[in-house]
């Protein structure tokens, strides 16, 4: 491969966000977005043509340094491309969907003010993205991820004005922060133990380390490599929004639609599920590690899908969607099913994206309205954007034949073939998801493009009130229309890989050999290679799909949903008078975020302001400091008052002196 | 033994004179102690045949620096009032130190191998003839030429310095300060004045 | 009574006594500038005295030398601290010790 072409890849949406960031001014909103759209596209052709050069022409992939940033101590640090099936695998899903998402933002972003600085961010956050997956090294990993989270504290914030994006930025960042920690920590036990930072020398030395004991304390030490894996999950939790640090993802609906859909929905928050699948020569060596991802898998897939029944905010119900479906993939990482994991990582990216995109197309429509509860009824005035939206949804609830169908029923088939330990609890989970997730999806749907159209009620209620704000109200009382192309090329653009991607690929890149030796799988794991001695092609695949648990849940669901929010919406209220506990805690996201916002924070900035008033003003500076000095002063005060200045007290003190020297001397020597 | 005899009674006498200086009240008492202190030093020294010092020392000392002493004393208007009031609170401690000084260098004189030196040791008698005047005379004006001389010039400058210090000039005298006449430039002593001239009336 | 000649202890120790004696002077007057002047003439004596003894009982004519010394400089000295006294009465016409504390710290 040429590392010309490679070093393009990342570099084209680099240079266009730099110019469209630095001279936005200068080269105009036109010049800001063709640019940009014209370096992702270069992109996604380039990252197109490398993965038809591994898969079809089967070159070698290339794994090297393509320029050395630092050379301290006999440590390498690199800029280093690890370019193979998996890496090229996601680029090009990076580079279509972030393509697709420029196109759209032409359309959605077009009467903002900070357009061409959102060209540029979401061009660096193209950049940020492919560098993390193109890497071969933990420091371009690490470079990397902080630069995503970064991009993605700029981009929630995008509003900047609007209080609710900065603490929403503020906590996405600082939530990525706690991952973060965990990974650093991570990465610097395998370079304390390799002594490297390439992916090679930590791949090579994982059998050995997961032999390695690490002391904590005088009496107990923990394997190594089980430490470290667990605390570079840590850091996919944090990135991955698994639970417990999962609540910045929602919050994160706070910017605009657009980076809804890239990324919280394709490919950020995807990065942990990556580096997992990366890691799999170290991972498949701890078994406790990966029982612990798919403990934590499970429990995200099941309980934040809950809680998409109860939100009323478009955006928030596919925000919960999308941690469910993290948990899923998660899951598929703890029984070893690596491919899995990927392969819904990738239609979970399409159908992800369309969703977030035709929801934003819904809320243009609806000039800005989010709440479901005063939509409804809209299939008839934006048909594109409910067609393709049904396409996403019925992709999300693995419809047979649908593109979701073949990843998310291989994930619970895998997780329920695993004998690993918390393997059982996790197949409740996510079987018991795939009704919760229908539920929510047809839930939405139903709100959104069905039923009443009950924002003429309340823009009944709005018409007869004051005048006064005219742009405001002024809108209420057109009819909501269909988006422009800008914005329904992206939604067909993406709403055909959701249908079509899975039954095609399913067969090389799930079960057959697609993967090869760039994902790690120790044999006595291989559930996905006993599940593909069962495969005989998508079709029958397909059909075989109708029978299975998964698909009468999900049906269960569809008739739930339609019989609450379409048949009887009284239902629907009935149900949540009656388990009004129950409707609590989901409203309370679990009480998650009151335990950060009420104890943790509070505790972390009492001490931070203890040890500022106490420590810093009351130690350092009080009794060190000032203290010293105070003491210096008054020791001096003492001191001065010998110097009387009368002469026969000088001469006192002299002879005193002397008869003490003369003394001393004399009681030494006999 | 003749010598150890007077040595006792003028060594007594000495360091009575000694204590009458301390303690006397009246500073013109003091000086006076302090000249039969001189006194009886210069008979022990005699005792030891250093008789040039012994001579010098009562007539430098008793007849020179005495009697300034005794001049400065009554020119100064002395409030003997007030110096009658007695000794400070702290004296018995002075006294205390004082003995323990004392106490330690006869300790020191009087241990054996301290100072390796036999402080049994008595002077032997100089044989007759010898001339304690011409024994000094031989090494000063030779080997202590140069400190001689600097020594001359040490009394020039206390001289100097004693003068400098409490002359007083008589005010009102008219003197000639020859630098200041020689710096006069001449704007300060002549001023041209146009003057119109009278017109007859 | 003894039969021995003067010997060096005992010039030593007439000559430490004087030195305590001198220095004892020095701080138990409060009240007299004048007193203190002696008080150091009375030092210088003590050690001319030490000076002498050595001399004579070690035979060395040094010592004596240096006694001539002494005595020309205790006497310039007295010269020269009686002049700052007699400015000094001038200025503060009090020659009380516990005045004169202007050096203080």
């Amino acid at each position: 491969m040429n590392p010309h072409v490679l070093i393009a890849i990342p570099l084209l949406p680099l240079v266009a966000a730099v110019i469209a960031g630095l001279g936005g001014r200068v080269i105009g909103r036109a010049g800001a977005h063709t640019l940009t759209i014209l370096g992702v596209a270069a992109s996604c052709a380039l990252s197109m043509y490398v993965l038809k050069q591994l898969y079809a022409d089967g070159v070698p992939a290339f794994n090297g340094p393509v320029y050395t940033w630092a050379l301290t101590d006999g440590v390498h640090i690199d800029v280093g491309f690890l370019i193979d099936r998996l890496s090229a695998l996601m680029m090009a899903v990076v580079t279509f969907v972030s393509l697709c998402v420029h196109v759209y933002t032409v359309g959605y972003m077009n009467d903002d003010p900070g357009y061409t600085r959102f060209f540029s961010y979401i061009s660096l956050f193209t950049f940020s993205m492919l560098m993390l997956v193109m890497s071969n090294n933990f420091m371009q990993l690490f470079f990397g991820w902080e630069a995503v989270g970064t991009v993605s504290y700029l981009l929630i914030g995008f509003w900047f004005t609007r209080p609710s994006a900065v603490f929403a930025n503020l906590k996405a960042f600082i939530v990525n922060r706690v991952g973060d920690f965990g990974f650093v920590i991570g990465i610097a036990a395998v370079f304390s133990y390799t002594g490297s930072l390439s992916y090679d020398a930590a791949f090579a030395a994982a059998p050995h380390l997961a032999h390695a004991v690490i002391p904590l304390t005088a009496a107990s030490s923990v394997n190594a490599l089980t430490l470290i894996c667990i605390c570079l999950f840590i850091g996919a939790m944090g990135k991955s929004a698994q639970v417990p640090l999962h609540v910045w993802l929602p919050d994160s609906m706070e910017g605009p639609t657009p980076i809804s859909a890239l990324i919280h929905a394709a490919t950020m928050v995807t990065a942990g599920i990556f580096m997992v699948a990366r890691m799999s020569p170290l991972f498949e060596y701890s078994d406790t590690a990966l029982s612990f991802v798919l403990v934590i898998g499970a429990t995200t897939a099941f309980f934040m899908g809950l809680l998409g029944v109860v939100n009323n905010d478009i955006k928030r119900v596919i925000a919960y969607s999308t941690l469910s479906q993290l948990g899923y993939m998660t899951a598929a990482l703890g029984v070893s099913a690596y491919s899995a994991a990927i392969f819904h990582l990738m239609t979970h990216a399409f159908f992800k994206a369309l969703l977030f995109l035709a929801a934003g197309s819904v809320i243009i429509g609806m000039h800005h309205e989010q709440d479901m509860r005063k939509m409804g009824g809209l299939g008839k005035y934006m048909p594109i954007t409910a067609v393709t939206c049904w396409i996403g949804g019925l992709a999300l609830v693995a419809t047979p034949f649908f593109s979701g169908f073949y990843s998310k029923d291989a994930i619970i088939e895998a997780v329920g073939a695993s004998h690993r330990w918390g393997a059982t609890y996790a197949y409740w989970c996510v079987l018991l998801g795939a009704f919760v997730t229908s539920l929510y999806t047809f839930r939405l749907l139903f709100m959104t493009f069905h039923g009443e159209e009950r924002f003429r009620q309340v823009a009944a209620a709005h018409g007869h009130d004051d005048h006064d704000d005219h742009q405001e109200h002024g809108h209420h009382s057109a009819e909501p229309h269909e988006s422009p192309w800008v914005v329904t090329v992206p939604l067909i653009a993406l709403a055909i890989p959701s249908l079509l991607v899975g039954y095609f690929t399913v067969g090389p890149v799930l079960f057959g050999s697609y993967f090869g030796s760039s994902i790690f799988v120790l044999p006595a794991n291989n559930i996905i290679g006993d599940m593909a001695r069962e495969f005989h092609g998508p079709g029958r695949l397909g059909f075989h799909g109708f029978l299975g648990a998964p698909f009468w849940l999900m049906l269960a669901g569809f008739v739930t949903a339609w019989a609450c929010f379409l048949w009887r919406p009284s239902l629907a209220d009935q149900a949540a008078r009656t388990f009004g506990w129950l409707r609590t805690i989901l409203v309370e996201k679990y009480y998650f975020d009151w335990v950060n916002e009420k104890i943790i924070a509070p505790l972390t900035r009492g001490i931070g302001f203890g040890l500022w008033k106490v420590g810093d003003q009351g130690v350092i500076d009080g009794a060190l400091v000032n203290g010293s000095a105070a003491t210096v002063g008054w020791f001096g005060g003492v001191v001065r008052r010998v110097q009387n200045g009368y002469l026969y007290s000088y001469a006192f003190w002299i002879v005193i002196g002397l008869a003490a020297l003369l003394g001393w001397f004399l009681a030494r020597s006999g | 033994m003749l010598a150890q005899i007077l040595f006792y009674i003028f060594g007594t006498l000495l360091v009575a004179s000694a204590l009458g200086l301390i303690t006397a009240r009246n500073p013109v008492y003091s000086a006076l102690f302090l000249v039969l202190c001189f006194l009886d030093s210069a008979v022990i020294w005699l005792l030891t045949e250093a008789e040039f010092l012994a001579i010098v020392l009562v007539l430098v000392y008793v007849g020179a620096v005495m009697v300034l002493f005794l001049f400065v004393i009554m020119m100064l208007d002395i409030n003997l009032a007030e110096l009658r009031r007695g000794f400070t609170r702290f004296a018995w401690l002075g006294w205390i130190t004082a003995a323990a000084v004392i106490a330690e260098i006869v300790g020191v004189v009087w241990s054996h191998g301290l100072t390796g030196l036999d402080v049994g040791r008595s002077a032997a008698p100089e044989p007759a003839g010898y001339s304690n005047t011409l024994a000094l005379g031989q090494v000063i004006y030779t080997r202590y030429a140069y400190p001689f001389e600097l020594a001359a010039m040490l009394l020039l400058v206390a001289i100097v310095a004693a003068i400098s210090l409490t002359m007083r000039r008589r005010q009102g005298l008219k003197y000639q300060d020859i630098s200041r006449q020689v710096s006069v430039r001449a704007a300060d002593r002549v001023r041209i004045v146009k003057v119109e001239a009278e017109k007859r009336a | 009574m003894m039969t021995h000649a003067i010997t060096l202890a005992d010039l030593l120790t007439l000559s430490g006594v004087l030195f305590a004696l001198a220095v004892a002077g020095i701080f138990l007057n409060r009240k007299n500038v004048i007193l203190l002047l002696m008080c150091v003439e009375l030092l210088l004596l003590a050690a001319n005295f030490n000076f002498i003894a050595f001399s004579r009982v070690l035979g060395d004519i040094n010592g004596q030398v240096f006694v001539f010394f002494v005595l020309t400089v205790a006497a310039a000295e007295s010269a020269i601290g009686l002049a700052i006294l007699v400015v000094l009465f001038r200025e503060r016409r009090s020659i009380n010790v516990e005045d004169m504390n202007t050096l203080r710290g």
